[in-house]
């Protein structure tokens, strides 16, 4: 008894501080506020319910993300947004050209907040998370890649595709917004 | 314009390079602009990713409600696992104070038995009292100084009372006061002793005393003194000593 009860209070420990930033990424997931609340509280049942199977040690924050995610992929809009992302070019994506100096380089320095969020939510679930979790969470790429269940390689590649996507969102709001 | 290092410059932004790696980078980017360029350019991109990313925050109501669904099993788990405990901590309880209320009868059943005891031997004997006294002013001091206690005697005049005499009695180890009186033939032990938990518990009705001694009997408890009168005498006249000891106490 005394050791659940050290254990649900080491958990609730552990995870409140993180309440914030998984309501966010949840909530970037779902794009809505209601699915994002669900979304978090199932999360936090089911890692209060296996928290006596995380292994000490090991990433706690990666090991919730992770249980969030996969609640995500199996609920109703996160079956419906893994249907839509293409992710099966991936491993291609180590020879794809960077061209840094484009102009849509150029107008991100004048691409403000607003622009950056709306092109987020365009941009296919798959690669909003990567993008969230390196450039948001600051996760390493060894942390991203526990979380999402991949390989680091292919981290590495994913957020390179989805950076490539992101500048390109933003160019073409810009540009739609100056016409 | 391709460059062997620009595949590595994510690395670099995200600070995924070490060692070597990091201060070849580093080299490198003062010695290519293109490459400096392109770093500064990932690197706004990652800054502006990061301040839009964070849009989203949970209302107070959701916070409080997580809070409550984290901490709200722990304490029905604290509940589940402290109710039995309790109820059984209970129940033991209970057990314990019905052995000990039983105990405590069936140690005030002896009791009886001891003070029938003495009145009977008291009655069989050749000198039943050790002070041979009809007068309650000789018979009160010949306890003192035997007795850790002092009681008074009732005045018998217009009674059908006699005095008797006294003795020392021991119930239980301690010591007591037992006062003979005569009622129409009939004896009377009066008992005195101070009052202890194992003689509480025995204020039960008279006939109850009648089939516990097998003479008649009256008990009470005044100023923490326990008397006990027994005697084979009516028990009008069990009670009526008993009231004119009660007044004398």
């Amino acid at each position: 008894m005394t050791d659940r009860r050290t254990n649900a209070e080491s958990f609730e420990a552990l995870a409140m501080p993180m309440f914030a930033p998984l309501y966010n990424f949840a909530h970037w997931l779902t794009q809505n506020r209601e699915e994002a609340e669900d979304l978090v509280q199932e999360t936090y049942l089911k890692a209060l319910k296996g928290f006596v199977t995380f292994q000490q040690g090991s990433n706690f924050r990666a090991w919730m993300f992770r249980i969030l995610r996969n609640t995500f992929l199996t609920s109703r809009s996160g079956l419906s947004a893994k249907m839509t992302v293409p992710l099966d070019l991936e491993e291609d994506l180590a020879a794809l050209p960077v061209t840094p100096d484009t102009p849509e380089s150029l107008l991100l320095t004048r691409a403000n907040q607003k622009a950056v969020e709306a092109a987020l939510e365009r941009l296919p679930v798959a690669f909003r998370e990567v993008i969230l979790l390196c450039d948001m969470e600051e996760m390493s790429y060894q942390e991203i890649a526990e979380t999402l269940g991949i390989p680091a390689g292919t981290v590495m590649s994913r957020l390179s595709r989805a950076r490539k996507a992101l500048r390109e969102l933003i160019a073409a709001g810009s540009q739609g917004a100056a016409k | 314009m391709t460059c062997e290092w620009r595949e590595k410059l994510d690395r670099y932004v995200d600070a995924e390079l070490s060692g070597s790696e990091l201060t070849e980078m580093e080299a490198h980017l003062r010695a290519c602009p293109a490459c400096a360029a392109d770093a500064l350019s990932r690197l706004q991109l990652k800054r502006m990713t990061e301040a839009a990313g964070r849009r989203y925050s949970p209302s107070p109501e959701f916070r409080r409600k997580i809070e409550k669904s984290v901490a709200a099993p722990e304490r029905s788990r604290w509940l589940s696992w402290w109710l039995p405990t309790f109820a059984a901590a209970a129940a033991g309880a209970l057990l314990l104070i019905s052995v000990f209320l039983w105990t405590q009868h069936s140690r005030g059943e002896q009791t009886l038995g001891e003070l029938a005891d003495l009145h009977v031997a008291t009655l069989a004997s050749a000198n039943p009292v050790d002070v041979v006294s009809t007068d309650r002013h000789t018979v009160k001091p010949w306890f003192q100084g035997k007795l850790p206690f002092s009681f008074n005697l009732p005045e018998l005049q217009d009674s059908p009372f006699k005095l008797i005499g006294g003795r020392l009695a021991y119930l239980q180890q301690s010591p007591g006061a037992q006062l003979v009186f005569e009622v129409r033939k009939h004896r009377i032990s009066v008992f005195i002793f101070q009052n202890r938990a194992e003689l509480s518990g025995l204020n039960s009705g008279p006939s109850w005393l009648r089939k516990k001694l097998t003479f008649n009997g009256e008990t009470w408890t005044e100023g923490g003194l326990r008397y006990f009168v027994v005697g084979d005498a009516n028990p009008a006249d069990v009670h009526a000593l008993s009231e004119l000891l009660k007044i004398a106490g």
